[in-house]
């Protein structure tokens, strides 16, 4: 047993079970989150119908998506169609590998953290590209070429903003960002003056591109070309699509997280006498809150079945909430707590962002790739550099 | 050391493999999914060999920047059409020669065993859970003993930049 303990694998390889056996699932809640989000902007309200509001939503589309016919188009390349969701997917689960949930939570720390996300993200295009070009359609084709194009350009401005972050870190393993924010006392994305906002601002932008997220998804661009390079994908190798763009957009919101927003830390890390209320109060606070938000529904709603799902919900809240109060307990979670914190308010921004704006023109696309972005990730890595050189 | 023979030959056989379907296969789409799984290959020996960063950049240039625009490229042309033509080649003659040579050189150097290659030292394997300083050292070197090599490879990579660019531009009247 204690050899087992011991082992330098054990960590890794329970994180790796964790990861892949949860996401699925929470990218599932996070399609129901956009749903719910989307139609509030709109004044709707959205999936109501399966569970208390909505809240089973998501296995239902799951089992709806698996007990599909499993549909390949004749003229096909069918190694390839079959090929390019696994690809998809594998590579956007892989990036999970270094991110860094929290100082203990993480599968692997090496030096080339940021470059390995990238490196999986760059992967996964040929996923669509493949996907796209095997489907023997136009409109895949179209979008296949599309997503190629876009992937390519806006990777330019990422890998720009994200050097001039590094820069000011000094070390491309993912935790050793977190830990020098640590040091340093400050975010990277408010660090050098307030001079890193203008790469944060841009980062994020074109994360928004490179997920293929609205208003940058002409890839899939419904009113042009149907549905893009999965066209013709249906059932579950559609939802292996659809887990890797989520997983994606998991995946490049925690990069922002850890290397412009602190990662695991709290606001003010080195404000001493904001521990409390922020470690101990505000999760408390924000569960008891959801908790509570659940027992009101449990009220409202009418159905037996569903009053039962919302009390059990609104007592995991509570529970939750009373196990941040023991100290140990605290100690080990709330670097998560604050990472997923985050990663959750940023995909919310991008949830908002694709409510508030219409879809780019290809060309405008194109524009605010090459002529906006890319000389403006330059100029803000030429500054911070000049920046950094004066006053280190 | 066990693990790394065994991932060693698992990627050995992963890049001959695909090499081999990568020039042997008709249909160009293939050929280009072969030579991305001969990259990674590659690229999981540089890991094996503690090259990390070569790795990560392996894979962002070789398959994220080159094979996409060579897909990019073949997705263009009606590849059915295509893979029928008989292939035409007028350079048998240099290909047979190059050929000579390079088994050649591997003979020989197969017959001369491993004293004859000036190795470097080899770095030993990481302990689990540490962070190499693997980039440190290659930014290190690459700015201060290689950074003439490095500028030209920069300024040869502007010109056939602003190259490319120039001859794409749309001449005057061409319409």
């Amino acid at each position: 047993m204690e050899e087992i303990l011991d082992n330098p694998y054990l960590q890794p390889i329970i994180a790796t079970l964790l990861i892949v056996a949860v996401f699925p699932l929470v990218a599932g809640y996070m399609v129901l989150a956009e749903r719910k989000v989307l139609a509030d902007l709109q004044v709707r309200l959205g999936p109501m119908r399966v569970g208390p509001y909505g809240f089973l939503q998501p296995l239902a589309d799951a089992f709806k998506l698996m007990l599909k016919e499993d549909i390949i188009p004749a003229a096909s390349d069918k190694w390839i169609f079959w090929g390019a969701p696994v690809l998809s997917t594998f590579t956007a689960l892989t990036a999970f590998a270094v991110i860094p949930f929290s100082d203990k939570f993480y599968v692997a720390d090496v030096n080339i953290g940021i470059l390995f996300i990238l490196a999986m993200s760059s992967l996964g295009i040929l996923g669509l590209i493949l996907g796209g070009w095997s489907s023997n359609s136009k409109y895949s084709l179209l979008g296949a070429l599309r997503s190629a194009a876009q992937m390519v350009s806006y990777e330019v401005p990422l890998g720009f903003t994200t050097v001039t972050a590094l820069m000011v870190a000094e070390t491309l393993s993912m935790q050793g960002i977190v830990q020098s924010q640590l040091d340093k006392g400050v975010w990277i994305a408010f660090s050098n003056y307030g001079l890193m906002l203008v790469p944060a601002v841009v980062f994020i932008i074109a994360a928004v591109a490179e997920t293929n997220r609205a208003p940058f998804d002409l890839p899939e661009a419904e009113s042009e070309i149907v549905a893009g390079f999965h066209t013709e994908y249906s059932g579950f190798r559609w939802a292996l699509f659809f887990l890797a763009e989520y997983a994606s957009i998991f995946v490049i919101c925690g990069i922002a997280v850890t290397v412009f927003f602190g990662g695991w830390l709290r606001p003010f890390a080195n404000v001493g006498f904001l521990e409390t209320p922020l470690n101990v109060a505000f999760p408390i606070l924000l569960f008891v809150v959801i908790g509570a938000g659940c027992a009101l529904g449990a009220v409202r709603v009418t159905l037996a079945y569903e009053k039962a799902i919302m009390g059990v919900l609104a007592l995991a809240m509570f529970l939750v909430a009373g196990l941040f109060a023991i100290p140990m307990i605290n100690e080990l979670i709330i670097g998560f707590f604050w990472f997923l914190f985050k990663v959750l308010i940023f995909i919310y921004v991008f949830i908002w962002v694709r409510g508030t704006f219409p879809r780019f023109r290809y060309d405008q696309l194109m524009q605010v790739g090459w002529k906006y972005l890319i000389p403006i990730s330059m100029g803000g890595l030429i500054v911070n550099g000049i920046v950094l050189l004066f006053t280190s | 050391m066990q693990l790394d023979s065994i991932l060693f030959y698992l990627f050995a056989v992963q890049i001959l493999f695909s090499a081999l379907m990568t020039i042997t296969r008709r249909n160009v789409v293939y050929s280009a999914v072969w030579l991305i799984s001969t990259l990674v290959g590659v690229a999981g020996i540089y890991l094996l060999q503690g090259a990390e960063f070569l790795a990560g950049v392996q894979i962002i240039l070789y398959i994220g920047g080159i094979t996409v625009l060579f897909l990019f490229v073949i997705m263009l042309v009606p590849v059915s059409e295509e893979s029928k033509q008989r292939r035409f080649s007028s350079q048998l003659w240099i290909v047979l020669i190059v050929a000579v040579l390079l088994t050649g050189e591997l003979g020989y150097f197969l017959w001369q065993g491993a004293d004859s290659f000036q190795m470097g030292e080899p770095t030993p394997p990481a302990e689990i859970g540490t962070v190499t300083t693997n980039s440190e050292q290659i930014g290190q070197v690459l700015f201060s003993e290689y950074l003439l090599p490095f500028e030209l490879a920069s300024i040869l990579l502007l010109v056939a930049m602003i190259g490319a660019v120039v001859m794409a531009k749309a001449r005057p009247g061409a319409e």
